[in-house]
């Protein structure tokens, strides 16, 4: 018998889904509204307009989580509230909205599409919810649209933070998209970058898989390199005070990371000399993961030591849900861990990072 | 153990026809009773793995590869794959066809009595209508 679960804990990743895009349609101009029905939303995908590989669920969702009054899951707050919320002891729970937006290549359409969703979240779901608060979507592409975006929402205590997705076109720290770190910071949000999007690029460096299995797994490749990005080209330097959440990335691949960076800084730091710590220093202090989906080693017990490798003030759990690889809070940690561990991962953490 | 089951009449077998499944509440447990081409199979509703509800999964076959670029489909309508994570039971056993833990569905015995000997004092919903000439479905839990 597993002992209780901390009551009230945190989930730093729900996916609210629209209904159908037109849900968007009270906070979007004529002009979108008749250029998505007439043109649609395009992203950085080759020759597809949805997803590159097929999910193994409807809507990469679980199936018990259609809400009855029908509509995806993730698309009735009543519902959420029930299944998730209320059925899972969640007192604050994160939206992380993957609608169509981020990534548009029409950058005015994507900007637009980004405000239309932070309206439908603070309007529809926080002000009916009090245990929830949203994510602040911004037109990512557009590093300068995206700091007013920040800028535009940072005194609303609706949102915690900015999303960005894994699969940015050019890598996460260049300098391209800086007016982000600068807008988060100068607001005081930490940068959740979830796992997914569409960069243009195929999720591994050396083409495109065949398989959502290889996607799956390249998602944690896409992020270390995301990881690698922020930390050598100095934006925790710069911003000392940033907060970034790696979201559905994996976090069993932190600790083998941060050695292989710190060996290498030894050899070339004469190359990155605005770097001032070793990369797992800014590590240890700037970034956190979420939990989902957690690794299954067959000795659990493994994955008490990389907790204990990253810290248990690293780790946020996190359900997914709807998402078919959700994972169940009362099922994530099957190892032993004190009471207070439990407490950081479940609630402190989140509380630490989130301010609520 | 045996001596705590009581039986369940879940539906008349004409009401409950192959490929289809009932989710039944036993004493707070939930079963799902499945109908595999006119043999009935109960599971506990709850997938071993991490909890899922198996009610709500797809039921579909078994795809095998006895080595790269060989395939084989078999036992169509036999397999139910749990609505969340996608793992795989046989439904006639529990067992599961995700070797990395020794998962199995709970099962649970069910058969198919005649209708007459259901009637004495058994039927627990007195809703369902009694038809003697028909037969019913019952599980033991």
């Amino acid at each position: 018998m597993s002992p209780a679960l901390p009551t009230n804990i945190a989930d730093c990743d729900i996916h609210p889904a629209v209904r159908s895009m037109t849900d968007l349609e009270p906070w979007l101009s004529k002009q979108w509204i008749d250029h998505f029905r007439t043109y649609g939303a395009l992203r950085q995908t080759h020759y597809v307009s949805g997803a590159p590989y097929h999910k193994s669920q409807p809507n990469a969702s679980r199936r018990d989580a259609y809400p009855p009054e029908g509509g995806p899951q993730g698309s009735s707050l009543e519902f959420l509230r029930k299944q998730h919320l209320d059925g899972n002891g969640i007192g604050f729970g994160i939206l992380n909205p993957l609608v169509q937006s981020q990534g548009v290549r029409n950058l005015e359409h994507s900007a637009a599409l980004c405000r239309a969703i932070n309206h439908w979240q603070a309007e529809v779901w926080i002000a009916n919810e009090p245990r929830l608060r949203a994510s602040i979507v911004v037109p990512y592409e557009d590093p300068e649209v995206a700091a007013e975006e920040i800028a535009f929402w940072a005194d609303n205590d609706s949102f915690v933070q900015v999303l960005l997705l894994s699969r940015t076109s050019f890598l996460p720290g260049q300098k391209r998209y800086w007016p982000i770190y600068a807008a988060a910071a100068e607001a005081g949000l930490p940068v959740g970058i979830h796992a997914f999007g569409n960069s243009g690029w195929p999720v591994s460096s050396v083409g495109w898989p065949s398989f959502y299995m290889d996607e799956m797994i390249g998602h944690a490749q896409t992020s270390q390199a995301g990881l690698v990005s922020l930390v050598i080209e100095g934006v925790f330097e710069r911003w000392p005070s940033l907060k970034l959440v790696l979201v559905e990335s994996g976090f069993t691949w932190a600790p083998s990371l941060m050695w292989r960076l710190d060996k290498t800084f030894d050899t070339l730091r004469s190359e990155v000399p605005h770097l001032k710590l070793k990369p797992s220093e800014y590590i240890k202090r700037n970034v956190w993961w979420t939990s989902q989906p957690m690794d299954e080693p067959e000795n659990k017990r493994f994955l008490a030591d990389i907790f204990d490798w990253l810290g248990w003030d690293r780790l946020l759990f996190s359900s997914d849900y709807p998402h078919w690889d959700f994972d169940d809070p009362a099922k994530v940690i099957t190892f032993p861990a004190t009471d207070e561990q439990r407490y950081s991962f479940f609630i402190g953490n989140a509380k630490a990072v989130y301010g609520f | 153990m045996a001596s705590e089951m009581a039986r369940h009449v879940v539906a008349a077998t004409a009401d409950f026809p192959p490929g289809t499944r009932r989710l039944l509440d036993v004493d707070g447990r939930a079963i799902v009773v499945f109908n595999v081409r006119g043999d009935y199979f109960a599971l506990l509703n709850r997938c071993p793995h991490n909890g899922g509800s198996l009610a709500d999964g797809v039921v579909t076959g078994l795809l095998q590869s006895a080595a790269p670029g060989e395939y084989s489909y078999a036992r169509q309508g036999e397999i139910i794959r749990c609505p969340w994570h996608g793992w795989e039971f046989d439904i006639k056993t529990g067992k599961s066809f995700c070797s990395v833990i020794k998962a199995r569905a709970r099962p649970y015995p069910v058969h198919v009595e005649p209708g007459h000997t259901l009637v004495e004092g058994l039927y627990r919903a007195e809703t369902i209508p009694v038809r003697v000439e028909d037969d019913y479905v019952v599980v033991d839990a």
